[in-house]
């Protein structure tokens, strides 16, 4: 059974603004946030199965409930994240804190290297695919590439509403995985038509809508209420689907992904 | 064109960020030049580049580096060098530069110059008042010059060896007697007909096995065609010569019959006693008594010479010169002119010459013994033709495709 990691929403809401989604003027909704995630919590632990853990929400840190920046895992150890944006740095130590308790080996890149944790850094199978540009440095992909001793291939996103890689790529299985292919630069479109063969384009109304942002947990994905044509894509090549209104995310700039860190 | 050396590390093969990023340069209307590159042998092996970028001024250069930042590319921060005075004559500072024979850029106060009188085996001296890096022998340091110190700051460029098709690239520092040595004479024939049409000179390096093997007179032909420039040889060389034009033999062997001249061994001195009794080869000439051979035509047709001494010399003849470093200054004075140099049958001289040419001059090394081309391309003259025959049958050939 797999184990995700959540933050509970109790400090969630748009304090800043470091990406095109963010606006203060259009704050979070609390108590709609709170119910959209405790759907997405249930949703996870409830039918698609997986185990949860919990990391305690920090007044102070309204972004700690997108846990998917906390770092990579890979097995027991965690590269943990280097935050772009000083707004966000405050969570690295928490974080750290966390992953230190439950027994994982922290790694810490260099001080002057951004990386954004799982948000930039997905796993195809066995192929671990990074991207730059907005948040990430590719300077961070060779350090995890020699950290791990594995082959990164490194997409540039070119689109900033598509700031970190899980806004536009889900690998659902080894060889397949969706996308919106506008959000790449050619080269990475190249990469991905190279090293997965089974490529699900996602049409623009979906990604807008976040349908990228999804969680894979073996044939169940869940995604934001309202992608319908993926849904139908997903459908028919036998997934389960599970939508989830997460709009209060969506204005943050984060859906079901973000909300999660796969811890195994 | 100003250029910047950066490097490229990681997957960026498989990631195309190498091709993104050499297209980005080309697409910026600037250039590169991958310098290095280690590619990863399994899909997990990180790949490593080194690219130099040039572009037209450095405004332009830094933007398409700016650019191509963002993928990856580093930078290789480029440091002044160190200059440190020699704290006496004739002493390099602890730790000098050691020069080769390549091309050499040093970088002074954030501005690249290029190394003059490129040398090998040198130290590099700065000459503040007219701002310019030169190389420079130990013996000729004097206390107080400002020496480069440590490797910071210095830029080698080497020799392309492989970007034309030719002798001189292809078959570089191959030293074989088993090579197709009409093409090679041939190609050989055309470099210095391109040589004797442009402002650089042509240098022959002898060995007296010249007039030994019977070859002296395919020497003059090649001067009396103006292919000798420059001629720098030692003693033995001038002493046998004189020997044939005085005596008609070469180490007491007649050469038109290959049989010893009685008394034959005491020619060559006899030979040299006549050249000493005028004072110098003009004056022996002008007297009416040296009339033919190689050191004839060269004072004839002024042919530049240079004549080492060594220990062993009989003699020696008037103008060889016996101190060795006022023999290398001499041969200095003349390296910067030259464009091709011929070196035949002598490995002292050969390996002297072979160390004072930049590695951009093209050199023949033509032996009978495959250690001397050897030897020079041990020496790091990297860019010697090695030619193992008997200088008879070369001298015969190479005149024949020359004329």
């Amino acid at each position: 059974m797999p184990t995700l990691l959540m933050c509970p929403p109790t400090y969630f809401d748009i304090e800043y603004e470091i990406n095109p989604w963010m606006s203060r003027l259009r704050g979070a909704n609390a108590r709609l946030a709170e119910a959209q995630w405790t759907h997405l919590r249930d949703t996870l632990s409830g039918p698609v199965g997986a185990r949860l853990e919990m990391i305690e929400p920090r007044p102070g840190l309204p972004d700690l409930v997108f846990t998917a920046n906390a770092g990579l895992v890979v097995g027991k150890r965690v590269i943990l994240s280097r935050f772009r944006f000083p707004a966000r740095s405050g969570e690295e130590p928490v974080f750290k804190e966390w992953f230190t308790a439950h027994g994982f080996e922290v790694i810490e890149l260099p001080a002057d290297i951004f990386f954004e944790g799982a948000g930039d850094a997905l796993f195809c199978g066995d192929q671990l695919f990074c991207g730059y540009h907005f948040r990430s440095e590719i300077r961070s992909h060779d350090e995890i590439a020699k950290l791990l001793g594995r082959r990164i291939l490194s997409l540039q996103l070119t689109d900033p509403r598509f700031y970190h890689l899980d806004t536009c790529f889900c690998p659902l299985q080894p060889g397949q995985a969706m996308y919106y292919p506008p959000a790449f630069d050619e080269y990475a479109r190249r990469v991905l038509a190279a090293n997965v063969p089974d490529l699900i384009a996602v049409c623009e109304a979906d990604a807008l809508r976040f349908g990228c942002n999804a969680v894979c947990v073996d044939r169940h994905v869940v995604l934001p209420a309202g992608c319908t044509t993926l849904v139908g894509e997903l459908c028919g090549r036998g997934y389960r689907v599970h939508p989830v209104n997460l709009s209060e995310y969506l204005k943050s700039g984060g859906s079901a992904k973000c909300l999660t860190l796969r811890l195994d | 064109m100003i250029t910047e050396e950066i490097t490229l590390e990681g997957h960026i093969i498989d990631s195309l960020i190498l091709s993104k990023v050499l297209d980005e340069i080309l697409a910026y209307g600037a250039e590169y030049r991958i310098k290095d590159i280690q590619v990863g042998q399994t899909r997990d092996d990180r790949t490593f580049a080194r690219v130099e970028v040039g572009a037209k001024d450095r405004a332009a250069l830094s933007e398409v580096i700016a650019r191509i930042a963002r993928h990856g590319a580093t930078v290789i921060a480029a440091e002044d060098v160190r200059l440190v005075p020699a704290e006496k004559d004739g002493v390099f500072p602890e730790g000098f530069y050691s020069t080769t024979n390549q091309r050499t850029a040093v970088r002074h106060e954030g501005v690249w110059y290029d190394v003059l009188d490129q040398e090998m085996d040198c130290g590099i001296v700065f000459d503040a008042a007219r701002r310019r890096f030169r190389c420079i022998p130990v013996a000729d340091i004097k206390a107080g010059d400002l020496v480069v110190v440590g490797y910071r700051g210095v830029k080698v460029t080497p020799l392309d060896r492989g970007h034309k098709a030719g002798v001189f690239e292809f078959m570089a520092s191959a030293v074989s007697s088993e090579k197709p040595k009409n093409v090679i004479i041939r190609q050989i024939a055309e470099r210095m007909k391109a040589v004797r049409q442009s402002e650089k000179k042509i240098l022959l390096v002898g060995g007296p096995a010249i007039v030994h093997t019977g070859s002296a007179h395919h020497v003059v032909r090649l001067i009396e065609n103006g292919y000798v420039d420059v001629l720098f040889a030692g003693n033995a060389l001038a002493a046998h010569d004189i020997e044939q034009a005085l005596y008609g033999t070469s180490l007491g062997v007649y050469m038109d019959r290959a049989i010893p001249a009685e008394t034959g061994h005491e020619h060559h001195l006899r030979a040299i006693n006549t050249i000493r009794r005028y004072g110098s080869f003009k004056a022996a000439i002008e007297a009416g008594v040296l009339t033919s051979g190689i050191m004839h035509a060269v004072v004839t047709h002024e042919v530049d010479f240079v004549l080492a001494g060594s220990i062993r010399d009989d003699g020696p003849l008037p103008e060889v010169i016996t101190d060795s470093l006022a023999a290398q200054a001499a041969m200095r004075r003349h390296i910067g002119s030259i464009g091709f140099a011929l070196m035949i049958a002598t490995t002292l001289h050969s390996v002297a010459t072979g160390n004072l040419l930049p590695a951009d001059v093209p050199v023949v090394c033509v032996d009978i013994n495959p250690a001397v081309a050897t030897k020079l391309a041990d020496r790091g003259s990297f860019q010697t033709v090695g030619l193992v025959t008997d200088v008879e049958p070369f001298l015969r050939e190479l005149l024949a495709e020359l004329e």
